[in-house]
């Protein structure tokens, strides 16, 4: 695919340009040792995606209901998925150029929305079934693993991602380490797309992420182990240490001073550098507070705070810094840091104009998140908090797109984006609705309407229900 | 007059004035009724409950003078839902040990232990059920050393300090994974851990006062909790997941034919459906589960509970142990998958009773809770639409006819937080 390849390629080298190391800057390149030159010019994408759109048909889809994932609603609306891309969107067939040999589906009563994306997701590092062997989501050695990468552990034939796409819409997801560490290592985008390989599944030209975690889950799993970060404020200072290692990391590096290369310090300087984004695992208020203060201490953006049960608390500060929330609807309690957690939590900070996306963090809750965000937006509406049904689609469709830095390539039914599209069977943000298929880059990967178009994991060959509707 | 016999008149008399029956007694009018028994919703009726009790139900039912009238329209009433199998009152927080009193791994004891007097009615998650709409659970002791959880309860969800309908109402035993990782490393052992336990328990029902054997092993107090099952007084729940353990559950009565089980999980149920039904064994079924999540469950499908209830088998949801107010959201996917063609769900009137009258009936309650046919507990919920679908919420909520309150640590998070002028003091003051 040319145009995402040169999209990746641009980005990496827009990255050299703002690091101020790129080559028309240097100007004592003839001075440096080949361990400077490897420690400045590594390849930033050793692993590259080999994903190929599945080849689709010219696809128009009329008269049913769009949710188009800006917060729009078109009804009897148009979409026509052209070699691979949104090709148009409208209200009427009359302005499009529709090939003669184009597939038409009458969505008459159906919907239509952008390919649901999950801003949270595990699928393929902790992996059905949920056996020891599978468990390869935390790093939990050290509390802080900058140097590993989700995408290392994906088994691609983890069940869950089919279940994703039939059941929940999902098209793409951000699979993350997860939340043993403070720095858990970066996630990786990927298309739920069956593959032999985890670059078979990974979205082309989306930007790495860094998980980071406040609050209990660090302090107790190296506490319990009798070293730091024993206490939240253990937690804050082993962070900062090692900002300010990776700021003098960063700054060596500028200077072309670097003797070698350090993976761990490679991610910590893309995050300064703008390149990952920062996914930070954080539930109390207070501590989301805390950590805003530390990313402008180092000179970094907060992407989204996940989980952020009590994000409305601090709305307005969320808002401010532009970072999104990436909540559930309603899981309460389970652990003291959630016990303030509300159902109207992304109502509120709808209400106070901060960015909100429904994530998952779940194999189940990622086959039902438009439920998940329907009951946010019932709990929402009475308290008198009206979320029109276009804006709560955008929850789970272009805001997750914009916290996983994939919103240029997908998230929204635009002209020129990804074909990713769901066609619902009835009202998205209903208990009673599923989708009827799935476009990915205009292929079409699931219909409920034909058996056989879902995609069977190795792991469920010559298991009982191999093939079995799920 | 001794003080016994003046309280004893005065316990009498107040027994005999009409107010408390009548602090038990409202009709709620005009709204969509969801019996809960399977029948069709019926729209502009009235559900009438006297002294606690539903005493009629329909669109003619004359409402006695001085009972007091609650306008539903446009609104759906339903029976109060019902959760099998949860750990409401037992947990304040899940993941902070000292507020949680599911498990007993470190107690000698393990079907003696007796999970009534541990229920705290005044726990958040009560609270925050009870506001979702669920008015009675059972409640199973989960973790212990033994493959016997103890003996579970049913509670009422209602905010006074009386939770438990019925103590002592059944026993718990792991059969499958989790049964053979506590009887020693094999399913093997656990059904010899279990042959042997209902063994001993049946030589002490034949010989209730005789010495017992030299090489028994459990200890009297467990071995007596066990003689209600094997005499068939108490139901024994199984909790098992692979179609081969279902089917070696049913086999047990063959050796203890007074057995009155009930199976708990059931993901693989679907593959044994015809020899569920034929054994007249009831299932609560977690609801969705549809991945292989263990090597017990390969063959998990959402199907699961629309195929065994075509296939005649007496099937309810519940097991899932996450939040028992997600049970309607739980049924209604099983509407939604009428539509997907290959699936198999529940028709929406089903759906509801699989949460409300269908749980009863298997906890042996359907006659006092659980639907809203006359005789049953006033237990009634008013929702602002659709009870089974994700955007409706509950309006109102009554426990034996008397209207509940619905404020929790949510509620009051939320209406803190939910204002746009905080004031001129820190939110601290605002309560």
């Amino acid at each position: 695919m040319p145009t995402m390849r040169s999209a990746l390629l641009s980005a990496a080298a827009l990255g050299l340009i703002l690091t101020g190391t790129g080559p028309g800057l240097a100007k004592d390149k003839k001075e440096e040792s080949p361990a400077v030159k490897a420690a400045r010019d590594f390849n930033k994408d050793p692993y590259p995606s080999t994903y190929k759109p599945y080849p689709g048909r010219t696809t128009v889809i009329t008269g049913a209901t769009v949710f188009d994932g800006t917060g729009r609603q078109i009804d009897h609306g148009v979409v026509l998925i052209k070699d691979g891309k949104i090709a148009a969107v409208g209200s009427s067939m009359a302005d499009m150029d529709i090939p003669a040999d184009a597939v038409r589906i009458d969505g008459t009563g159906k919907y239509v929305t952008p390919g649901i994306i999950d801003a949270h997701s595990h699928l393929g590092d902790y992996p059905s079934p949920a056996v020891d062997a599978h468990s390869d989501g935390n790093e939990m050695t050290n509390p802080t693993t900058p140097n590993v990468w989700a995408e290392h552990s994906v088994w691609p034939q983890d069940p869950g991602f089919s279940r994703a796409m039939a059941n929940g819409g999902v098209t793409a997801l951000l699979v993350l380490p997860g939340s043993g560490n403070l720095m858990g290592g970066r996630g990786v985008v990927l298309k739920p797309v069956s593959a032999r390989t985890m670059q078979g599944m990974k979205f082309p030209g989306a930007p790495y992420s860094l998980k980071m975690a406040c609050g209990e889950n660090p302090k107790r799993v190296y506490g319990s182990k009798g070293r730091a970060p024993s206490t939240r404020m253990g937690n804050l200072a082993v962070n900062r240490e090692t900002w300010i290692k990776a700021s003098e990391y960063r700054a060596k590096r500028n200077a072309g001073k670097l003797e070698s290369r350090d993976l761990a310090m490679e991610t910590l300087a893309g995050v300064l550098d703008g390149e990952i984004l920062v996914q930070n695992h954080c539930y109390r208020a207070d501590e989301m507070a805390v950590v805003l203060d530390m990313g402008k201490e180092f000179g970094y953006h907060v992407s989204t705070f996940h989980h952020a049960v009590e994000a409305y608390k601090i709305g307005d500060m969320l808002k401010a810094s532009d970072t999104c929330s990436a909540v559930w609807a309603d899981w309460w309690g389970f652990k003291m840091e959630a016990y303030d957690a509300i159902p109207e939590n992304a109502g509120l900070l709808y209400k106070t104009g901060a960015c909100v996306v429904i994530h998952s963090d779940d194999e189940n809750g990622i086959q039902r998140l438009n439920q998940e965000a329907a009951k946010a937006q019932g709990d929402a509406r009475r308290i008198g908090v009206v979320v029109p049904d276009g804006e709560v689609i955008r929850w789970l469709t272009l805001n997750p797109a914009k916290a996983i830095g994939i919103d240029k390539l997908t998230g929204s039914l635009e002209v020129g984006k990804g074909g990713d599209v769901v066609l619902w069977n009835g009202p998205p943000l209903s208990v009673y609705s599923r989708p009827e298929k799935v476009w990915v880059d205009g292929a079409l990967l699931y219909d409920n309407q034909d058996r056989k178009r879902r995609a069977v994991s190795d792991f469920e060959l010559g298991q009982p229900g191999e093939g079995d509707v799920k | 007059m001794s003080a016994r016999k003046l309280s004893a008149v005065l316990a009498t008399l107040l027994a005999c004035t009409a107010a408390p029956a009548l602090a038990q007694s409202v009709a709620i009018t005009g709204g969509k009724v969801v019996i809960g028994d399977g029948s069709d919703p019926i729209d502009g009726a009235t559900v009438l409950v006297e002294g606690g009790k539903v005493t009629a139900v329909g669109r003619d039912v004359a409402i006695p003078a001085g009972v007091r009238r609650v306008d539903a329209s446009g609104k759906w009433v339903t029976p109060g839902l019902v959760v099998a199998i949860t750990d409401l009152g037992l947990i304040d927080v899940g993941a902070v040990d000292e507020s949680n009193d599911s498990g007993a791994g470190k107690s000698p004891f393990s079907a003696a232990l007796d999970i009534s007097y541990a229920i705290n009615p005044d726990a958040q998650p009560i609270k925050i059920s009870r506001a979702g709409g669920v008015t009675r659970a059972a409640v199973a002791p989960l973790g212990t050393d033994s493959i016997f959880g103890g003996q579970g309860a049913v509670i009422d969800l209602g905010a006074d300090p009386d939770a438990v309908t019925v103590p002592r109402a059944f026993q718990y035993v792991e059969l499958g994974e989790t049964g053979a990782d506590r009887a020693g490393g094999s399913r093997v052992s656990t059904w010899t851990e279990l042959y042997n336990a209902l063994g001993e328990a049946r030589e002490i029902a034949a010989n209730p006062n005789g010495a017992r054997r030299d090489d028994v092993m459990l200890g009297r107090r467990d071995a007596q909790a066990l003689v209600p099952v094997v005499t068939g007084k108490q139901p024994l729940y199984v909790h098992v997941e692979r179609a081969a353990d279902i089917r070696m559950v049913l086999k047990l009565k063959q050796e203890f034919p007074a057995l009155r089980l009930v199976i708990v999980g059931a993901t693989e149920g679907w593959m044994v459906a015809g020899d569920l039904a034929k054994s007249g064994v009831p299932v609560l079924a977690t609801p969705l589960n549809d991945l292989p999540a263990s090597f017990e469950q390969l063959g998990a499908t959402q199907s699961n509970v629309g195929r065994m209830k075509a296939g005649g088998v007496k099937v309810s949801l519940g097991a899932f142990f996450d939040q028992p107010r997600y049970a309607p959201q739980y049924a209604g996917n099983l509407v939604g998958l009428t539509k997907v063609p290959g699936a198999s769900g529940l028709t929406w009137n089903q759906a509801f009773a699989a949460i409300s009258s269908g749980p009863a009936e298997i906890l042996g309650m359907g006659d006092r809770f659980g639907s809203l046919r006359p005789g049953r507990a006033g237990d009634v919920v008013i929702w602002d639409g659709d009870p089974l679908e994700v955007t409706s919420g509950v309006v109102s909520v009554y426990i034996d006819g008397t209207e509940q309150p619905l404020d929790n640590h949510q509620t009051r998070l939320r209406d803190r937080y939910n204002t746009d002028n905080p004031g001129t003091l820190p939110r601290g003051y605002d309560w």
